[in-house]
């Protein structure tokens, strides 16, 4: 049993086509991710058709420098997990009917991995990761869910957003402002040299004890408050727009940290992970290290290229289950809608 | 027909009222500002169609179309990011011909796409909280479907 299982995982669920090689579910050996933002950048966000055409090109390609970059051939893998679901069908389905050839071809086991598993399992790529239990916060552009985790595959949700995921509101608050794609990382810029406190937008709550997040009304203030100035975003003076956005990105930041922590004491839990493309920006993982350490809990937080998509967690997952002896036929099919 | 509501969940409760008459095939086209109420007046047709769990109907601004399985299948579609050019290249008009009801945001972005029988929405910004909901039918079907909707509920068209 000495001998190291070597892992190709594959993550096609959305705009980036990602393939990585693992040694035993924990060590990368080689992690590409095609970022695709050029061809996005156009439309202002993730068109899906064109991200399911840019797979099909991408994938041959990433699969093989993953491969050269571990310096193994196809004959090393023991197996391939691939992103199954949630996410665009027509973007999973090139991801999962690449493992599957190769799978059959190769007659190696296939494992289909949820995509928030995933993200909540990247952690373990780090050093010293958590112990089971813990809190997890998945939060990026389609999604932004709270989960109590007690080891892997075993996960209860405990709350997610009615509306818009909060990635989702820095996309739209960008575009509304004429700022371009990605919202996220533009804002998290521009926002450092604007003042958080300049407007005093509405933290959303969905009610005390729910652990939902809603942020569809702090979208709608922030067009508010734009349409009380007059000509369109884009002739605002620059440290009007710096303003909104950092009163913005303040607004969202706050109410992800209080529910995530309120939820941590509500589950008696003292180890918080946050994981997903939101997990990247710079003022969230400050205020949850700052939150964390005045309530005395331990906050876990995937350096920022393992936050965002990319399939080497994919492959911590597809580790453990093959592990466990848990196989996947090759009838497997893209599933769209979050199932927990 | 026009509705005006004063804040997010009475545009919730307009979308109930009007989803209890909507059958198998219907296709509600919706159009509006960021930030008028697509999304909740989405939740309140998915009520009103028996979705129990309606709360969690999300915005798939990100995932374009959300599929919720059900008594009846509702697709909840969103063409925000979308151009008309891309729109075609990806089928939806199997959507529109299926055995589901299809509620689609940013329905102006796809005019050539859309069918020709369905129910505009029109959602309009009158205040903060407030909206007017102008239901505009295209079609016998969805003229019959208003009528119902404001006979049982006395709206005055």
């Amino acid at each position: 049993m000495n001998k190291k299982r070597i892992l190709l995982a594959i993550e096609t669920s959305c705009d980036d086509t990602g393939a990585a090689v693992l040694s035993d579910g924990r060590k990368i050996l080689s992690s590409v991710v095609s970022s695709q933002v050029s061809v996005h950048q156009k439309y202002g966000g993730v068109v899906p058709e064109l991200a399911s055409r840019k797979h099909i090109e991408m994938i041959v390609p990433i699969v093989t420098e993953a491969l050269q970059q571990a310096g193994l051939s196809l004959e090393k893998i023991d197996g391939i997990a691939v992103t199954q679901g949630p996410g665009l069908v027509g973007s999973l389905l090139v991801g999962l009917s690449f493992a599957k050839s190769l799978a059959f071809v190769k007659g190696i086991p296939l494992i289909g991995v949820n995509h928030l598993e995933a993200h909540l399992s990247a952690i373990f790529l780090e050093e010293n990761p958590p112990s089971f239990p813990f809190l997890g916060l998945v939060v990026s552009g389609g999604h932004t869910s709270l989960f109590r985790v007690d080891g892997f595959g075993q996960y209860t949700l405990l709350g997610q957003t009615r509306d818009d995921a909060a990635g989702e509101a820095f996309d739209k608050v960008a575009k509304l402002l004429g700022l371009g794609y990605p919202g996220g990382p533009i804002i998290d810029e521009l926002s450092r040299t604007g003042n958080p406190r300049a407007i005093p937008f509405p933290r959303p709550s969905v009610g005390k004890n729910s652990f939902d997040f809603s942020f569809s009304g702090l979208k709608t203030a922030v067009v508010h408050f734009v349409k009380t100035f007059p000509g369109p975003p884009g002739s605002f003076p620059e440290e009007l727009l710096r303003n909104i956005v950092s009163s913005f990105q303040a607004a969202v930041v706050d109410v992800l940290v209080q529910k995530t922590f309120q939820a941590a004491g509500h589950q008696g839990l003292k180890r918080v992970v946050i994981s997903g493309g939101v997990a990247a920006n710079r003022l969230l993982r400050q205020r949850m290290k700052e939150e964390a350490s005045k309530q005395k809990m331990r906050i876990y937080i995937p350096s920022p290229v393992l936050c965002t998509d990319n399939a080497a967690m994919v492959g911590v997952v597809g580790y453990e289950y093959l592990k466990r002896g848990i196989r996947f036929p090759l009838s497997l099919n893209a599933f769209s809608n979050l199932r927990f | 027909m026009m509705l005006h509501s004063r804040s997010p969940s009475q545009t919730i409760r307009i979308g109930k009222q009007l989803g209890r008459f909507l059958r198998r095939g219907d296709v509600v086209a919706l159009v509006g500002e960021l930030g008028t109420g697509k999304t909740q007046l989405i939740k309140g047709l998915a009520q009103g169609i028996g979705f129990k769990k309606s709360a969690y109907i999300s915005s798939p601004s990100f995932t374009l179309i959300n599929e919720h399985p059900g008594k009846i299948t509702l697709y909840h579609m969103d063409l925000y990011r979308m151009e008309e050019e891309e729109a075609k290249e990806l089928g939806l008009e199997e959507y529109f011909q299926g055995d589901g009801v299809t509620a689609v945001e940013w329905a102006d972005k796809i005019p050539s796409l859309l069918p020709g029988q369905l129910l505009w929405i029109h959602l309009y910004y009158t205040g903060k909280q407030t909206r007017s909901i102008e239901l505009v039918p295209l079609g016998e079907r969805y003229e019959a479907l208003l009528k119902q909707f404001s006979s049982e509920f006395g709206v005055k068209h």
